[in-house]
């Protein structure tokens, strides 16, 4: 191989490192972040930020999943963060992140859940969605979206509201 | 009166049989023919309360037929043609009354508000002074983010967490159990009705009845392993829990199969219902049936199938702890 072509296999590994880099670190954020991911009010059209942003360090995951903290931890989760929005000003949710210390620790959560009444979608790495909720899970990252109402329109909104904390998670 | 609130000695004789026909059909749990009426008197009851039309056309509670439900209910387990008799056979004036609540799974899966406001008024009407009455849980942020509404004076119900008063200095120990039990629990009541939710439980198969306790403690998260058991079982034997409970009403509104504490609306079904009993572990093996059958339903695996069969409730029932019975045959389930 040339001096040059070696610059440029070189090159070409750079960037590929780059790119996994940072498809890792989309999702591993440090403490203090966290208001990044999540959409600000009308972003995504008609969702409303309604609440403030809490966050439960793994230590602290029973507080806020008591019972449920178990199988997180075991998982790996470093913390989770949670805010309540409004979609048209009628129907709540609520929108849980959940951020393990890799990839493999969302993709265990996710396929540890039974896919009752869920259909498989296209949104990060893998998706549900039913009529109510949008569970999907992104490099280190795994996202619940809980609506409260069941309507016509609950699910396209999840959905969308879905693909802005996406886009977000992939900064 | 309003239809809804009495119902008629007669017909609900007549519900109670049927109900008892149909739990006969069905099958695993205690069977109450017409020829054992009596003799199941004696054994544990457990009243099931159902009311299709809760929610009228809507999905939000209806106040007036939580009513309904909650005298049904109460008036099949204490036998009484009166909303109010059997409330003046459990509570007496001057007695402070702690309604336990469940507000860690968050919205969509807490004890109804409507259901907390029927028992208020009820007791009440029994002659406990509004003041009298703290509907509690662990945390105020918690029980405000489900809706509860705060409230810490006045000739008002009381409304707030733990974190308000904190919990005792010194641990409450028997067994495998030393934990800070709360002030609200020692010093603000004498007398406990316990008003868990019907669900799923990831560490400990089902929550109800005995494992709503865990929010009466400063230290919930030390007792998941293995199940949560003995831990349950022993954190129920503590005397300040033991001699207060008197009544769990458990709120089957909505109520969980899978996935649980937490609510995912995936996992969750619209179960209409009440249960009421004065023995926890009855209770709690009853609903454990209900959410087995379920998860049969939705073609998921048994709570035993999944490893995480509720091994709690037979310990519950022990010799050592005797806080009920989970013995089908002892237990009398009436549907109304």
């Amino acid at each position: 191989m040339t001096s040059i072509g070696r610059v440029k296999a070189r090159g070409v590994l750079l960037v590929m490192l780059c790119v996994a880099l940072l498809l890792d670190a989309s999702c591993k954020r440090q403490p203090g972040t966290e208001q990044s991911l999540f959409p600000p009010s009308n972003q995504v059209a008609d969702w409303a930020k309604a609440g403030v942003i809490r966050t439960f360090e793994a230590a602290d995951l029973w507080k806020y999943i008591d019972g449920d903290a178990e199988r997180y931890l075991k998982a790996g989760v470093q913390r989770v963060s949670t805010t309540d929005y409004k979609f048209q000003g009628k129907v709540d949710a609520t929108v849980d992140i959940y951020t393990m210390g890799n990839a493999a620790g969302a993709e265990k959560i996710f396929r540890s859940e039974p896919a009752v009444d869920m259909k498989p979608i296209q949104l990060g790495d893998e998706a549900r969605l039913s009529g109510q909720s949008l569970v999907f899970r992104k490099g280190a990252c795994l996202v619940r979206i809980v609506a409260f109402e069941e309507s016509a329109e609950t699910q396209q909104a999840l959905l969308q509201l879905g693909h802005g904390i996406e886009l977000r998670l992939a900064r | 009166m309003s239809s809804l609130c009495g119902a008629n000695r007669r017909d609900f004789l007549k519900k109670c049989l049927t109900g008892a026909a149909v739990l006969g059909v069905s099958g695993r749990m205690g069977l109450l023919s017409a020829a054992e009426e009596g003799a199941a008197l004696a054994k544990s009851r457990v009243v099931i309360a159902h009311d299709a039309m809760l929610r009228g056309a809507g999905t939000t509670v209806d106040s007036r037929r939580m009513l309904g439900l909650l005298d049904r209910a109460m008036q099949a387990l204490f036998d009484r043609d009166n909303p109010i008799e059997p409330w003046r056979k459990l509570v007496r004036p001057g007695e402070t009354v702690g309604l336990k609540v469940n507000a860690l799974g968050g919205r969509g899966l807490s004890s109804n508000l409507q259901l907390v406001e029927a028992i208020s008024e009820r007791l009440q009407e029994a002659g406990i002074k509004a003041s009298d009455i703290v509907v509690w849980d662990r945390d105020t942020d918690e029980m405000e983010h489900v809706g509860f509404h705060v409230s810490t004076g006045g000739n008002r119900v009381q409304c707030f967490g733990t974190d308000q008063v904190d919990y005792e200095p010194e641990l409450a120990m028997y067994g495998s159990v030393g934990s800070r039990l709360s002030k609200i629990l020692t010093q603000r009541c004498n007398v406990l009705i316990n008003v868990p939710v019907l669900k799923d439980h990831d560490g400990a198969g089902v929550t109800m009845a005995l494992k709503n306790m865990y929010g009466v403690i400063h230290n919930p998260n030390k007792y998941h392993p293995n199940g949560c058991n003995p831990y349950i079982a022993d954190l129920n034997m503590l005397p300040e829990i033991r001699a207060k409970m008197r009544l769990t009403i458990c709120d089957a509104t909505t109520a969980c199969f899978e996935g649980g504490p937490g609510y995912k609306p995936e996992y969750s079904w619209k179960h209409n219902a009440l249960m009421v009993s004065q023995d926890p572990v009855a209770l709690d093996y009853t609903g454990w049936q209900i959410i087995e059958r379920k998860r049969a339903e939705k073609g998921l695996k048994t709570l035993e199938g999944d490893k995480r069969a509720p091994n709690y409730i037979a310990t519950a029932a022990d010799a050592q702890h005797r806080l009920g019975t989970n013995d089908p045959r002892r237990i009398a389930v009436v549907e109304v």
